[in-house]
């Protein structure tokens, strides 16, 4: 335990925590959205954000052709790449959540089966896609190459901010506020949230279910995409197991806002990233899993409406 | 037309039994149980060999250790309702047990066994206290958190080996001149056949008596169960014990015959195969557990090219049963005793709700 590395690494922890969680914040509005419109857990979200990592990978190595030991790429050439691997990340984890509603959720549903079997089928929708990617990079982990040279936007007193670091919060703010503002102001938005509060009256309202239930599954997968987007800039590999641990985690970022409350989802993966990266400077990075669950445990026993949880009667998705 | 169902075939030509045939019935079934080891021996069931691993290996682990899991889930998941997704903490609890007691002190396997046991017991006291109070799908991912926990203790407790495991384990000590080490793998399945039978048992008594029935209730509908006055944390805190319990039982088997064990033994992918095995033999039916448990364990080590691809395999069987065919292979048996008449009006009630459904999809 050392934890006078908190007050000396103050700055360093705190840009590294905003920037963790920004990515949680985005895999988690994937958890919270399909928890608002269905009552139940993606399990699968983390193979949709493990996919994602994957087609970033993919489009900078085999369509821009990057190694290990090219440079990195400069002025217009360097965004185009970005937005290519961006909307290659987003497009891939929007299709296949569209995709997982499809196989593992639509016809149980249909059928009005039991939670508990939507839940399994989840989860083996979940494991077949974690462990095919796996047969097929041999598990092997691969390190994506490094296309954005990392630079420090600006330094104060050594403390400096890096150009993924930045490109992530800028990211994650954009894409919330953009995911907040199509469920909260367009007509699409509201047909998600009538869903959310009542599935019965909507469909008397002449809402389209299925239509809104794949809509909310092709939102949570583009947002996801693009936190798998800025996971691969920022920590350059990925692996078939890459989605479980943020998969975890983003989860814990949901309940801790009040899991299927949007905002709830923007405060609790700030918190959450924030508090892994100081805990684990204090009581070191190999407990890092046992403090996220931790949080959770304490979460759900204490509070289990989550921090903001008084509100979320109103604020469903 | 009624769809055919294997399960309740079956429970009927039982019922039609009287004891003595029951009783031969069983024995029989236990004999052939037992001269399993030697299957690949004889010509005529050589087919059953397997082409890695020894063949009584094989059924050791993971084919006689699978069945006892799925065996200890299925009170879990199939009796009362509760997705536990972390179900290998606890057999990684009762493998840890043995390993260090038995390599630090003289107690030897069957001395450790309660002791394993026991301490998986109080794992599932510790963990059930406050995760089964929630709902579903919270419990399920608590435990999955859980099981991650244990396996991330083990990798960095130093004392028990780390990420190296622990090594020397020793064997189970004679049984009346039954020996157990590398060279006897059948005896050890015998071992396994006998705790099968002892939580068949178990789970059959505990079926019929107050506790199934709470349990039933509980997975039924949980409020209905508490309107009825069970008292339903205690029971699925009972629930989750005695699962947790037969997990640790079957860990102390597998660390002793395994001789070494280290922490990626236990990962979060055997939690989900042996979810698989409950759910692809019939949630809720020991037999159909048992079945299930036998194909999806046997079937990768004796087709090479499943073996590596396993886990994509059990996951295509959990959507796939899921989806096709929920019940499982050998589906629970449907309790109601329903006289004719009111046959009649249950088909009546479900085509009108079939007939609704459909003018709701189609028409909103």
């Amino acid at each position: 335990m050392n934890f006078s590395v908190l007050i000396s690494q103050f700055f360093p922890l705190l840009i590294n925590g905003l920037a963790l969680g920004f990515i949680y914040v985005l895999v988690s509005v994937g958890y919270t959205m399909v928890y608002g419109v269905l009552r139940l857990i993606n399990f699968a979200n983390s193979e949709i954000f493990m996919l994602g990592t994957f087609a970033t990978y993919l489009v900078s190595t085999r369509i821009f052709k990057f190694d290990q030991n090219s440079h990195p790429a400069h002025g217009g050439k360097l965004f185009l790449i970005i937005i290519c691997c961006l909307v290659a990340s987003m497009l891939t984890s929007g299709v296949v959540a569209m995709f997982v509603e499809l196989i593992a959720y639509r016809r149980l549903r249909t059928k009005g089966a039991s939670r508990l079997g939507s839940l399994i089928s989840a989860i083996g929708t979940s494991i077949a896609l974690s462990e095919g990617v796996r047969i097929l990079t041999h598990s092997i982990p691969v390190r994506a190459p490094r296309v954005l040279n990392k630079f420090n936007v600006f330094e104060i007193h050594g403390v400096g901010l890096r150009i993924d670091q930045l490109l992530t919060i800028l990211a994650g703010l954009i894409f919330f506020f953009a995911v907040d503002r199509f469920v909260n102001k367009t007509r699409l938005g509201a047909a998600i949230r009538a869903v959310s509060m009542s599935e019965e009256n909507s469909r008397l309202m002449g809402i389209n279910l299925n239509r809104v239930i794949t809509l909310t599954f092709l939102i949570g997968g583009l947002v996801t995409g693009a936190a798998a987007f800025m996971y691969d800039t920022t920590y350059e590999q990925t692996a078939y197991y890459a989605g479980f641990n943020i998969g975890i985690a983003a989860f814990t970022a949901a309940v801790l806002g009040g899991i299927g409350n949007l905002r709830g989802a923007f405060y609790g993966g700030m918190a959450l990233g924030l508090a892994e990266q100081f805990f684990s400077a204090a009581f070191g990075a190999q407990w890092k899993e046992i403090i996220v669950f931790l949080v959770l445990v304490l979460i759900l026993l204490l509070r289990p409406n989550g921090l903001f949880g008084e509100a979320v009667q109103q604020t469903r998705v | 037309m009624a769809r055919f169902n294997l399960r309740d075939k079956g429970a009927e030509i039982w019922e039609g039994w009287n004891r003595p045939k029951r009783v031969a019935f069983a024995v029989f079934a236990i004999a052939v149980a037992t001269v399993l080891p030697y299957a690949n021996k004889f010509t005529l069931t050589s087919f059953l060999q397997t082409p890695i691993t020894s063949f009584q290996a094989v059924l050791v682990y993971p084919v006689g250790m699978f069945i006892l899991m799925a065996l200890g889930l299925n009170i879990v998941v199939g009796k009362s309702g509760l997705l536990d997704l972390g179900y290998v903490a606890f057999f990684a609890i009762g493998a840890y047990t043995e390993a260090v007691i038995g390599s630090h002190t003289h107690l030897n396997t069957w001395e450790i066994m309660p002791i394993g046991m026991g301490f998986s017991m109080l794992a599932g006291v510790l963990l059930g206290l406050p995760a089964l109070r929630l709902r579903g799908d919270y419990l399920a991912i608590i435990t999955l958190g859980f099981g991650e926990i244990v396996r991330i203790l083990a990798i960095n407790t130093p004392s028990i080996g780390g990420p190296n495991g622990v090594a020397n384990i020793p064997n189970p000590p004679n049984f009346f001149g039954i020996q157990f080490d590398l060279l006897h793998q059948d005896h050890f399945f015998w071992i396994v056949i006998v705790l099968i039978l002892l939580v068949v048992w178990m789970v059959r008594r505990l079926t019929v008596r107050r506790p199934g029935r709470a349990w039933e209730a509980i997975r039924q509908d949980e409020d209905v169960a508490i309107l009825m006055g069970v008292p339903i944390l205690r029971y699925k805190i009972w629930s989750f014990s005695i699962g947790a319990a037969v997990g640790g039982a079957a860990g102390v088997i597998f660390a002793s015959q395994q001789l070494f064990i280290a922490p990626q033994s236990f990962d979060y992918n055997v939690s989900v195969l042996i979810l698989s095995c409950v759910v692809f033999g019939g949630i809720g039916n020991i037999w159909g557990v048992i079945l299930g448990a036998s194909i999806l364990s046997y079937l990768p080590e004796r087709i090479r090219f499943i073996s590596n691809a396993r886990e994509f395999v059990f996951g295509v069987v959990l959507v796939l049963t899921m989806n096709l065919r929920s019940d499982g292979l050998l589906p629970r048996k449907k309790r109601e005793h329903l006289s004719e008449s009111e046959k009649q009006a249950l088909k009546e009630t479900r085509a009108a709700l079939k007939a609704e459904k459909k003018a709701a999809r189609t028409g909103a």
